[in-house]
């Protein structure tokens, strides 16, 4: 199968395509940023999604599968950049896709999606609203883009559109936003709160994704790897230490004393969990992740130190 | 012997049939080592602090779905906790019992933390039918914070029953445990309810004492387990059906509360 990989060069991106390539697909990549080392037989097109050229891509090659991963998910990245990026980028892939015959599609999304709340259930399913609308408005965008992707399923309905909402990250690329937010060697808690965190190794969450592609998915599914853990423990055993910090002091000190910058919305995510039930995806794909808690967090440890 | 670390406690934590992976986590995030410290508090209150007497503990089933519904009395949730414990202490398999909490508890510095680790969830019907269809005992009070504002002269009485754990029952075939708890009103005899600096902290009222503050009192307590009750329907079914077997479910634990209150008045009366 030829697949197109819109953001190709992002890590989680570049795992997916070199693990479809040993599957026997044909694989192809879009990024505004170079992949230096790509394999040969991966043609990267350096170019923005949103432009012209973009398009080109889809009308020449014409792919029949689209795993769309051009999304930028760093808070640090300027709003209102991000936001055209996120929102218009998504909405070209999902009009080429349409456009030029594409079978299937995949967007790549996140399981803050749901937001963390005092008043929210602990394990979301796909139909939980998307509260981190209210309870983290940096990630409005990323929200927005979750729900227009979705919405391609009743705009195109002969186009097989799947919406992943993967947990959190985590392995030796040591990238990701719990990866950022654990790499020093203090990590701050809100005192008094100690949520669960999900996350999944890196590699179990590129396979999710082949996974979707293989077993033609429709629909929008939340993909996490094993059982979520406390954030103190898992700061523990990522060889780092809480500094429990009053909530009142919390935002004077992101980015001082050692501790990683956050934006203010972040906050309810260290009080609050976001925790997503995963049982539709694994009944429908047979997907079973192969790295426990303890193995990816030692996998992160094992470059990050 | 330390007060947050009862050997007997340590050793039905380590019985209770719930998946704990190897940090002594269940998918809930339920902690083992919370669950000692808990329950070794709890469990000196129930045995030295008031005398709790049970009555009916094989009712309950050992294993699988099941709700535990009784009545709520004595201005904090005492009685949940002695509910709770007589589960962890009595039974055999042990078991945990979980509550659905006030959510105000969740905005609370610590509070949110326990809540979470001991498996007491926020009170939300998500939550109270996952925890059911995981072949889990879930603790239900109908009467809510309306059951727990009873004044002390009130403290036989029932207050109006929701009707969503009728409803959770049917949908998820769970047997229905009733329960009466009787001394809760005797343990902290609230006098007055403050509602407008309740509001301020978010919490729905703060229950005042002859002594200001709800601190129980040393009495004796008693639970009674009743017969299990399966319900038969659709969760779907008429206001009417559904008022029905509500009506029957709460007539069911005011028996209970009349026969329990008569024999824990003998008790007392005994030299």
């Amino acid at each position: 199968m030829k697949v197109l990989i819109p953001g190709i060069t992002g890590r989680l991106a570049r795992s997916v395509a070199v693990k479809l390539l040993e599957a026997g697909h044909q694989v192809l990549g879009i990024d505004r940023r170079p992949w230096i080392n790509a394999p040969k037989e991966i043609e990267v097109f350096q170019i923005d999604i949103r432009k012209r050229a973009a398009e080109e891509v889809f009308r020449k090659h014409r792919p029949e599968a689209v795993i769309h991963m051009a999304t930028v998910t760093h808070l640090t990245v300027r709003n209102d950049d991000r936001f055209r990026i996120n929102l218009f980028g998504t909405r070209a892939v999902f009009d080429h896709c349409a456009h030029y015959g594409a079978k299937r599609c995949i967007f790549v999304g996140r399981h803050t999606y749901y937001g963390a709340a005092a008043d929210s259930s602990l394990y979301h399913g796909e139909e939980d609203p998307p509260f981190a609308m209210t309870t983290f408005p940096e990630l409005a965008d990323l929200v927005a883009a979750d729900l227009y992707a979705g919405s391609a399923l009743w705009r195109y309905p002969e186009l097989d559109t799947s919406v992943l909402r993967l947990s959190y990250t985590l392995g030796p690329s040591v990238s990701g936003t719990l990866a950022t937010f654990i790499g020093g060697k203090r990590t701050p808690m809100v005192l008094g709160f100690d949520p669960l965190f999900q996350f999944m190794h890196e590699d179990d969450a590129a396979d999710a994704i082949c996974l979707a592609l293989e077993k033609q998915l429709r629909g929008v599914f939340n993909v996490a790897g094993p059982q979520p853990m406390p954030l103190s423990t898992l700061i523990r055993t990522a060889g780092r230490q809480p500094v429990p910090v009053p909530e009142f002091l919390l935002r004077a000190v992101f980015g001082r004393f050692g501790l990683p910058a956050l934006p203010p919305g972040a906050v309810a995510h260290l009080k609050y969990p976001v925790v997503i039930d995963d049982s539709t995806f694994r009944a429908k794909t047979g997907f079973n992740h192969r790295y426990d808690e303890d193995q990816t967090i030692a996998a992160f440890r094992s470059v990050a130190g | 012997m330390s007060l947050l670390r009862d050997p007997d406690v340590e050793a039905r934590v380590q019985r209770l049939e719930i998946p704990f992976n190897r940090h002594g986590l269940d998918p809930y995030g339920v902690a083992k080592k919370d669950l000692v410290r808990w329950f070794s508090i709890l469990a000196w209150l129930y045995r030295n602090y008031f005398t709790v007497t049970v009555e009916g503990i094989r009712n309950v089933p050992p294993r699988g779905r099941a709700m535990l519904v009784g009545n709520h009395s004595g201005g904090v949730a005492l009685d949940g906790a002695m509910v709770l414990a007589s589960m962890m202490l009595e039974m055999d398999p042990p078991r945990l019992g979980q509550a659905m909490v006030e959510k105000f508890l969740n905005l609370i510095p610590f509070a949110a933390e326990w809540t979470s680790r001991t498996g007491q969830l926020t009170g939300l019907p998500e939550h109270a039918e996952r925890i059911l269809r995981d072949g889990r005992l879930l603790l239900v009070f109908p009467e809510g914070a309306r059951g727990t504002e009873k004044l002390y002269w009130e403290r036989h009485s029932l207050v109006d029953f929701g009707s969503g754990f009728v409803r959770l029952a049917l949908s998820t075939h769970a047997p229905i445990v009733p329960f009466a708890f009787i001394g809760g009103g005797d343990a902290i005899p609230t006098v007055m309810n403050l509602y407008k600096i309740a509001r301020f902290f978010g919490a729905p009222y703060i229950p005042i004492t002859p002594w200001l503050l709800p601190v129980p009192r040393r009495v004796p307590l008693r639970i009674l387990y009743g017969e299990p009750i399966v319900l038969e329907g659709r969760p779907s079914d008429d206001d009417a059906v559904i008022e029905a077997h509500v009506e029957s479910v709460k007539q069911r634990i005011a028996a209970l509360i009349a026969a329990g209150t008569e024999r824990h008045h003998e008790q007392k009366a005994l030299p």
